[in-house]
């Protein structure tokens, strides 16, 4: 009876007794030291490459021909562009949060997962932060946005929401950055003796900065890490919120209101968490990692994604409601519109993938079952992506005058950017998990302690 | 004893727990002060074994926030109050709200740069030669191995008595470190 009330306790551990100090090690160093290049991981690599090469090209297509190239026109000013920004970011905010909130309380089962959900969050802030400045109109004076001593003795509007995001980009990335490569230094030192030959020494010893690992290194390391881990969650939930601003702020029936930057936020803690699913189930399989990444592991990440998506779908009713509630007709207007008018596929696909489909993970079956997990999280993805698409097209497309609706229809480059911007993003992953230790090896080494004190000391409850 | 220079004596150990009481025994013993303990991950308790004073790192992160915050702060004033006011239908220029998000972002990357760079200079890196790197035994130190070090230039080095001392902890080698 037990077992069906708790189905979680026939789980396996977070990490397997039995482990020591090499073994843990000696798993994560073989994949970056010892591993050959497979014929999947250069496939994948390959058609990153190409993806990444017809981005490259649009980009320069864009700069010579401007960002009519797009779909764009009055009165859908904002297509693909920033529905991918925003999507991107989104993802990234699900990385900073599993690694941060976790570290503040205490979870073992963050252990394996927090190197490589960092990792996607620095790359997809990266990848985000093209599209803002593309769409820019003249890219090449996107350092505009930033206050220095120019010529024609201007300043940046302060008052502006696309001003605070400039800003909120900038502190984002680079404290992602900050987080991830600190957090990585140790291990940069692990791979740096256990290389065999002396160049990859000499690689992982440049970029470890020469860490040995001495008492009081550990302990401002881990006074930085835990004060770094302290700043990201705020940081993660003001960000999205500016994110969210850059619609709120401006009059637009269906983008005013206050309950964006919350919305925001709980949609990109959903997409992230799917992200860190859809990346974690095939880079364990592929690179062996069943003991360290376990059933338990990707429960736990199922159940943080269905109660993300929870408080998503909470909004989306609480945003129809609010429509209706406040009588005014341009907001009730929007929201028909919405639900049945010309992208009302877009609204249905929305509730499909994020409303209904994530419902199944109520069953422990399902999220015991890897390939549901990954169709799942991939479907997820497709929906918040759908999600930023529709608050974009469908709060502009009908106008206040009939005389200027207008419908969005994306060309062939509007396409090329978002499959290019995958592109990019794997050929980033990619190259990480083949070169960078893709789970922290310090603190696995500081688990195994903690699970061989508790079982030589059964009066110690593990936790 | 010979009078090749050296580093310092390294006792290497095959777990925390033996470190950590050779750590708190050398901490004790009184005729060295200069000790270090090197782990393959961070030790509860080592620290205060050998008796180090406390880190500045939080010191160093909030001085980051005041002049991340502050200075962006005072940039924006500056600007829209003194530098270009605009009067856009008589509403104020140093509308102050407006101003907080840069400034909160910027307290963040304040905070967080300067907490790493002090976690950098407090640690002495980059560093990318060391003398510990030239012992073969170190190398285990990033895995699975436990030292501890009495450094050579402590004015109340004597080799004889460090010897004795390692010795008497048991470990599993004693290595010359040499400079």
């Amino acid at each position: 009876m037990a077992s069906v009330l708790h189905p979680d306790d026939t789980l396996p551990p977070v990490l397997a007794p039995g482990e020591t100090y090499a073994s843990v090690t000696e798993a994560v160093s073989a994949i970056t030291l010892q591993r050959r290049f497979g014929k999947s991981w250069l496939a994948g690599f390959s058609v990153a490459v190409l993806l990444t090469l017809l981005l490259t090209f649009g980009i320069g297509w864009l700069l010579a021909f401007g960002v009519g190239i797009w779909g764009l026109n009055i009165p859908i000013a904002w297509g693909f562009a920033i529905t991918n920004y925003v999507w991107w970011i989104a993802i990234g905010m699900g990385g900073t949060f599993i690694s941060a909130a976790l570290y503040l309380a205490r979870k073992d089962w963050r252990t394996s997962l927090n190197r490589y959900a960092e990792a996607m969050t620095v790359f997809a802030v990266s990848v985000s932060g093209i599209f803002p400045v593309l769409h820019l109109g003249r890219p090449w004076f996107f350092y505009w946005l930033f206050p220095y001593p120019d010529v024609m003795n201007l300043w940046p509007q302060w008052r502006s929401s696309l001003e605070w995001d400039f800003f909120a980009i900038l502190a984002y990335l680079m404290v992602s950055i900050l987080y991830w490569y600190v957090g990585m230094l140790p291990d940069l030192a692990t791979l740096r003796d256990q290389a065999q030959t002396l160049a990859r020494a000499r690689f992982y010893g440049f970029f470890a900065l020469g860490w040995r690992g001495e008492a009081r290194h550990w302990r401002r390391f881990e006074t930085l890490s835990l004060l770094l881990a302290g700043l990201a969650v705020p940081l993660v939930f003001s960000v999205h919120s500016m994110v969210a601003l850059d619609f709120s702020e401006g009059l637009v029936p269906g983008w005013h209101s206050t309950i964006f930057p919350p919305f925001f936020v709980a949609g990109a803690l959903f997409s992230g968490f799917a992200m860190v699913l859809a990346l974690g189930i095939p880079m364990r399989k592929w690179f062996h990692l069943e003991a360290y990444i376990t059933e338990r592991h990707l429960v736990n990440m199922a159940k943080m994604m269905l109660a993300a998506g929870l408080v998503v779908d909470y909004s989306y009713l609480a945003e129809i409601f609010n429509a209706f509630y406040s009588m005014d007709r341009y907001e009730i207007a929007t929201t028909m519109n919405r639900i049945f008018g010309a992208y009302a596929w877009v609204f249905w696909g929305t509730i499909l993938f994020n409303v209904l489909q994530i419902q199944l993970l109520w069953i422990p079956r399902v999220r015991a079952n890897r390939a549901a997990l990954l169709v799942i999280s991939l479907g997820v993805l497709v929906g918040m992506w759908l999600e930023r698409f529709m608050l974009i097209v469908t709060s502009l497309y009908r106008d206040f005058v009939p005389s200027s609706w207008g419908m969005f229809y994306p060309t062939f480059w509007d396409i090329a950017f978002l499959v290019g911007s995958v592109g990019l993003f794997f050929v980033l992953y990619l190259l990480f998990v083949r070169l960078g230790p893709v789970m922290s090896m310090f603190e696995l080494r500081k688990l195994v302690r903690k699970r061989t004190a508790e079982s030589s000391n059964p009066e110690a409850k593990p936790a | 004893m010979s009078d090749t220079p050296r580093y310092g004596l390294l006792a290497e150990f095959a777990s925390a727990d033996e470190l950590l009481n050779a750590a708190s025994r050398a901490g004790q013993a009184q005729h060295h002060y200069l000790i270090e303990a090197y782990s393959p991950f961070p030790i509860e308790g080592l620290d205060e074994a050998l008796g180090h004073p406390p880190d500045h790192i939080p010191a160093f992160m909030l001085l980051g926030a005041i002049l991340g915050g502050a200075g962006t702060f005072a940039l924006e004033w500056y600007s829209a109050v003194f530098n270009y006011p605009i009067n856009v239908g008589g509403r104020p220029t140093g509308s102050w709200p407006a101003f907080l998000p840069a400034a909160i972002e910027m307290t963040v990357l304040g905070a967080a740069l300067l907490g790493v760079i002090a976690m950098l200079i407090g640690n002495g890196l980059p560093r990318l030669h060391h003398p510990l790197f030239g012992v073969a035994a170190f190398q285990r130190a990033s895995t699975d191995r436990f030292f501890l070090l009495l450094r050579a230039d402590d004015p109340r080095f004597d080799a004889q008595a460090a010897h004795e001392f390692l010795h008497a902890l048991a470990p599993l080698t004693i290595s010359e470190v040499p400079a």
